[in-house]
């Protein structure tokens, strides 16, 4: 019985090692492309993925498959893109481990990063070991151009906190000099990556713009009523207020600031305001409020790109990584078809010198960033989150003061 | 400035109390510590919100579908999911390492359905978020209505379970498993009806916050971790002290925030409960032995 079972084994064994090896001598021509991703499904991060990242995945997946793949001039044809996805739990050993995994056991062609900054981080050496381009579209960081030159495979899309803190000051000068602020301001932020390296980097350049800071404290994660805070920031007599926060307490300082009347003529605050659950939640109480990102009014492509996103997740991309993500997708699939083959070095290469048609319009990356491709600072003004910085065409005019809540 | 304070703070502290109450009745009496408290209750913020978002329900009215549901539910759980573990139990302690892990089991089954049916995006919806003005100072009428809930619901049940015979039957159970079939108390049964009510109040307390928080299928432990704590805290199985160490909690950490600093909150809810944890081990308002 032992043995009779243990040669049936065997010769299944043998069969599936002949068929595998049969596979592989037939491999010259790949029956399809591994892309692997490793990103938060669970875990405090899973909020930001899964509207920022993952909806874009699934959207460029379903689109290149639907053209028949991607087109590999090397072999004369469109291959189709199979895809492997790991949940990394928020947590980046899991990340790091997911990454090894495709790159060693799944053997995949390429990699999507994962979300945020932190783990973009964590995973970056991995990247870079193996040599697969990093696209990274939802990290800030300052380190960014450091990073850049350290692991050249790395791309960061979303550029520095310094970059939003200079085209918010600026617009702040401009209208302190037109006298509609005052020069004082209150910030919060909260007392996480995000918050604290935009915090920094504000209050360097609030500083130097010769603005009084009013009020500045942070607060901690998972912090449920900020209600004590708003109330300091309303009796510090600044004009402006500025909270580098994160989704659910941009939500609740919102709500809180609408039921305390208190309506900075500058509102600005955190990630969220651009999601797509701001405006259902606040409808025209949006008008006036600021906040990272932001998109341009008149640009149809991004409006088709809005579309096919609903049309396939029934809801609105977010209005500040999403489009930028979607385009870095664009590039990766411009880049590949230009080398024609999985060359992941020269995909790199291509990456860093070419110029990319996206949906945010021509891209030329310097130094692994793209420069002004896209607002830094958005506001939203009559139902559409609209990019009022950095000056340049394009850009709507900012509206200050913020209009009163409507309760 | 102070009375400001003084009304969020109370507030705050009228939530922290809500979302602790039904856990203190589970762990209290049923003796289950149940880990998975906090996804139960995003899954009946989840209920409001879809009975709010699709049906157009007042998640008032909401509260009338949801709470007597996840009484069911709660129920359903314990009898088929719990008391295999109860009956196995040779004792009070290996019953509630047993809950712990299996509890803790049913937390990612909750967390998964959740993902599968709602993703892990954020959510939030907008009810009764208009300001109230008392003494003075303005909060949210939704803020209001869930310390209103919490008073209400604190005050009530204390009163049920000191007054009562029913009430004083879930005491026996609670104080003392062993001898309570002696006066003809069905252990079993009183403990599946207290752990029933324990869900049903999660859910109130679920439904309530959702109309003021923003939230995703991820984030319940951060409501578990703040439930154990007020309910250790307020004295296991004691609604009163449930219902005080909540609002303690509240008044102290907005009195931080507001006059030294909001970074600050953290530390101080996990001093005062280091400081309870070494003058009473028993809670405020619990008794020393078991």
């Amino acid at each position: 019985m032992n043995r009779g079972r243990s040669l049936f084994a065997g010769t299944l064994a043998c069969a599936i090692l002949t068929l595998g090896l049969g596979g592989a001598v037939t491999a010259q021509e790949p029956a399809s492309i591994k892309v692997g991703y490793a990103i938060s499904k669970t875990g405090p991060n899973a909020g930001g993925a899964n509207i920022t990242q993952i909806p874009n995945y699934q959207l460029w997946v379903k689109e290149v498959n639907d053209k028949g793949g991607l087109m590999l001039k090397s072999i004369g044809k469109r291959v189709k893109i199979e895809v492997i996805e790991y949940d990394d739990r928020s947590n980046s050993e899991e990340a790091v481990r997911a990454v090894e995994r495709l790159i060693t056991q799944d053997k995949v062609d390429l990699l999507f990063p994962p979300w945020g900054t932190g783990l973009n981080l964590a995973v970056g050496p991995v990247f870079n070991k193996y040599g697969y381009p990093q696209l990274a579209f939802s990290a800030v960081t300052d380190r960014a151009p450091e990073l850049a030159k350290r692991w050249p495979n790395s791309f960061w899309f979303l550029g520095t906190s310094k970059q939003y803190v200079d085209a918010l000051v600026d617009l702040l000068s401009q209208m302190r000099k037109d006298g509609k602020i005052n020069d004082s301001i209150a910030m919060v932020s909260i007392a996480d990556g995000f918050g604290i390296d935009l915090s920094k980097a504000a209050r360097e350049g609030f500083e130097k713009a010769k603005f009084k800071l009013a009020y500045d404290k942070s607060y901690p994660i998972g912090t449920q009523d900020l209600s004590p805070l708003l109330g300091e920031a309303q009796r510090s007599g600044a004009d402006t207020f500025v909270a580098f926060s994160y989704p659910p307490d941009t939500v609740a300082l919102t709500d809180q600031a609408k039921v305390a009347s208190f309506a900075p003529k500058v509102m600005f605050l955190g990630v969220g305001v651009g999601f797509p659950l701001y405006p259902q939640r606040f409808g025209e109480n949006t008008e006036g409020i600021m906040s990272l990102g932001g998109w341009q009014a008149d640009n149809k492509a991004t409006a088709d790109y809005r579309a096919k996103h609903k049309a396939m997740h029934n809801r609105d991309p977010d209005y500040w990584g999403s489009q930028v993500g979607y385009s870095s997708l664009q590039m990766l699939e411009q880049a590949i078809e230009r080398v024609g083959k999985i060359d992941r070095e020269a995909i790199i290469k291509e990456l860093q010198t070419g110029t990319f048609d996206t949906v945010i319009g021509k891209i030329k990356l310097d130094n692994n960033m793209p420069v002004k491709a896209f607002p830094l600072i958005g506001q939203w003004q009559k139902g559409f989150y609209t990019g009022v910085a950095p000056a340049g065409p394009g850009m709507a005019a900012v509206v200050v003061p913020k209009p009163a809540w409507k309760q | 400035m102070f009375v400001a304070a003084v009304t969020s703070g109370l507030v705050l502290g009228g939530m922290y109390a809500l979302i602790a109450m039904g856990l203190t009745l589970q762990y209290g009496v049923a003796r289950i510590m149940n880990l998975a408290h906090g996804e139960l209750m995003i899954a009946a913020a989840f209920a409001a919100l879809w009975l709010f978002s699709s049906a157009a329900v007042n998640p008032l009215l909401g509260l009338l579908l949801v709470v007597p549901a996840a009484f069911a539910i709660s129920w359903a759980i314990y009898r088929l999911l719990l008391t295999p573990l109860v009956r196995r139990a040779p004792n009070r302690d290996a019953l509630e390492v047993d809950s712990i892990l299996a509890t803790f089991g049913m937390l990612f089954v909750i967390q998964g359905v959740m993902l599968v049916m709602f993703g892990g995006a954020y959510y939030s919806y907008s009810f009764l978020a208009f300001p109230v003005t008392i003494a003075g100072a303005t909060v949210a009428a939704n803020r209001l209505l869930a310390l209103a809930f919490a008073a209400v619901i604190g005050l009530g049940l204390y009163l049920y379970l000191t007054r009562t015979r029913l009430g004083t039957a879930v005491r026996a159970v609670a104080v003392d498993p062993n001898s309570a079939p002696l006066v003809a108390i069905d252990v079993r049964a009183t403990a599946a009806l207290a752990f029933a009510f324990g869900g049903a109040l999660v859910a109130a307390g679920g439904v309530l916050v959702s109309m003021f928080l923003t939230f995703n299928a991820n984030i319940g432990v951060v409501f578990t971790m703040k439930a154990l704590i007020v309910v250790i805290m307020g004295g296991v199985g004691n609604l009163l002290g449930c219902l005080l160490a909540g609002l303690i909690l509240g008044l102290a950490e907005t009195f931080v925030a507001t006059f030294v600093d909001p970074g600050l909150t953290l530390a101080t809810t996990y001093a005062l409960f280091l400081i309870i944890l070494l003058v009473r081990p028993q809670g405020l308002f619990g008794t020393a032995s078991r």
